[in-house]
């Protein structure tokens, strides 16, 4: 019997789980996935808590419930990967022998990385949205929040979900008009990138709409330190940004048990090959999702493409066959604006963000890097797309790997 | 790419004048880029691009300010020190490697 252990229940890891189920005959094949806790977090979900557009119960889910039948579900903590022996051990000393190995516990904000950050005004005056519980802090927060300088602020890339920091910004600046008091509220975007975003042509589009809501950018800041008792930021080349109410973006990391366990790099990713996902220093364990090292968005769209491809590279190299499902780092994220509206963009290692239509040429419904009210509401039915067709990893008419068709080249 | 002459020599750049070609970089070269951007190259300065070459070599990407401090071991208060500003940046312009990505 061949045993497959796979780390994480999240989106790539239960995608990874339904599909190779069906690929791996269940005679020979035990597939089990090992997470921590039973509850399923739609993740894209968390930006509108903090405006009170979701509230918690709308975005989580049993885990169990989309892992299928014929796939052990384990909960426990993970200690470390013995790569050399073939297991993982958990914290209850438990030992799962594997013979293949897929991590897929992809990556978390770390507050505790930043100087002065969890300090006195965690929470209070500084707070996140990047967990369910800093969200729902951040909604009680904005409730009765009578206005002064908010500042939105990245502490380094890669994050998850590189458009959510502009997301949440956009939607502030219509929230807070909403609620008549946009006047009283000084909205400023500080950010480690030299732009708005990180690829030239959608940095541009993106910087233009902060302008137009008159929100302050601050470029090149990389942060030493947050002073908690002077509500301020400090950058390493000793710029001050104060701030009476702070959105941070903490550094991301992969998980801790990834370090221990020699697998990770600087910030705990597994280096992988780009193309294939196999891990670089072992021939039986690959990465998925978030927890890699590739360069491209850590985004759910990533994780599904990748995962797709993944599949049939999977078998392929488990029966000694070479893999040649080759991935692109294709990522497509709907970037919600405000006032009903979102933007989409599509790109991937080499090509950046274009205008243009998706998935159809000229025919959309989706418009690439321009504000429509049809990108909103893709973004709001994805929610029943996640967990009805994504995380069961049922067929979508989304191509895995990015196409030029409908993308306007030179026009940006 | 184009071709640009520095210090007699011609090399590949790109648009912002980052090298392109690996081993068209010398230690000599180095000096010549570092003095274009105002940086005059010490013992500590030379730590950083040489870690910067090796891990390119190994790895094919230019390491991160945050590579530098945790795998190079320089901090990164002292490579803003050392490079001011733009450290990441203008150690990569030093280095003859592509601009480190912004990661996606």
């Amino acid at each position: 019997m061949n045993r497959l252990l796979i780390l994480g229940g999240g989106t790539s890891g239960t995608i990874a789980a339904n599909r190779l189920r069906r690929r791996l005959d269940p005679g020979s094949w035990a597939i089990t996935v090992v997470d921590e806790t039973d509850t399923h977090l739609y993740q894209p979900g968390q930006l509108f808590i903090p405006f009170g557009i979701y509230r918690p119960r709308d975005i989580v889910k049993p885990r169990r419930r989309y892992i299928p039948p014929g796939v052990d579900l384990v909960l426990g903590e993970i200690d470390h990967v013995d790569a050399d022996a073939g297991k993982v051990v958990l914290r209850d000393a438990s030992e799962l022998p594997y013979d293949y190995l897929i991590v897929a516990t992809g990556t978390a904000p770390r507050p505790d990385q930043t100087p002065g950050m969890t300090d006195g005004a965690w929470r209070t005056s500084v707070h996140e949205f990047y967990t369910l519980e800093g969200a729902s802090a951040l909604a009680d927060k904005l409730a009765d929040w009578e206005g002064g300088r908010m500042v939105v602020q990245i502490v380094d890339m890669p994050i998850k979900c590189p458009v959510a920091p502009l997301e949440f910004t956009f939607l502030a600046d219509a929230f807070f008009t909403e609620r008549g008091m946009r006047d009283r509220v000084e909205m400023v975007f500080v950010t480690p990138l030299e732009g708005a975003f990180t690829k030239p042509i959608a940095s541009k589009h993106l910087g233009a709409m902060l302008e137009e809501r008159k929100v302050a950018l601050e470029s090149d800041f990389v942060i030493e330190r947050v002073d908690p008792d002077a509500r301020t930021l400090v950058s390493f080349d000793e710029r001050e940004v104060p701030f009476d109410l702070l959105v941070t973006i903490p550094l991301n990391m992969g998980a801790e048990y990834l370090k221990r366990s020699g697998l990770g790099d600087e910030l705990n990713y597994v280096p992988v090959d780009r193309q294939t996902l196999l891990s670089k220093a072992h021939d039986n364990v690959f990465a998925i999702g978030d927890a890699s090292d590739i360069p491209t968005s850590k985004a759910g769209s990533v994780a599904h493409f990748s995962t797709e491809l993944f599949e049939d590279n999977f078998v392929n190299h488990v029966q000694g066959r070479p893999m040649t499902r080759f991935f692109d780092g294709h990522a497509n994220c709907f970037i919600e604006s405000g006032n009903g509206k979102g933007l989409l963009i599509d790109f991937n290692y080499e090509t950046e963000p274009l205008p243009g239509k998706y998935p159809l040429p000229g025919l959309g419904p989706f418009t690439l890097l321009r504000e429509s009210e049809a990108n909103h509401w893709g973004k709001m039915m994805f929610r029943w797309v996640y967990w009805n067709l994504l995380l069961p990893g049922k067929e979508m008419p989304l191509e895995p790997l990015m196409s030029m068709a409908g993308k306007e080249v030179g026009e940006a | 790419m184009p071709l640009a002459s520095i210090d007699g020599r011609s090399v590949h750049v790109d648009d912002e004048g980052f090298l392109t070609e690996y081993d068209e970089w010398d230690e000599d070269l180095a000096k010549v880029l570092a003095s274009q951007i105002g940086v005059d190259m010490t013992d500590d300065h030379w730590k950083a691009i040489r870690f910067l070459r090796s891990d390119f070599k190994e790895h094919g990407e230019t390491a991160t300010i945050r590579r530098v401090d945790v795998v190079g071991g320089i901090s990164t208060k002292d490579l803003f020190r050392l490079f001011p500003k733009k450290p990441a940046k203008k150690m990569a312009y030093i280095a003859g490697l592509p601009k480190p990505r912004g990661c996606v």
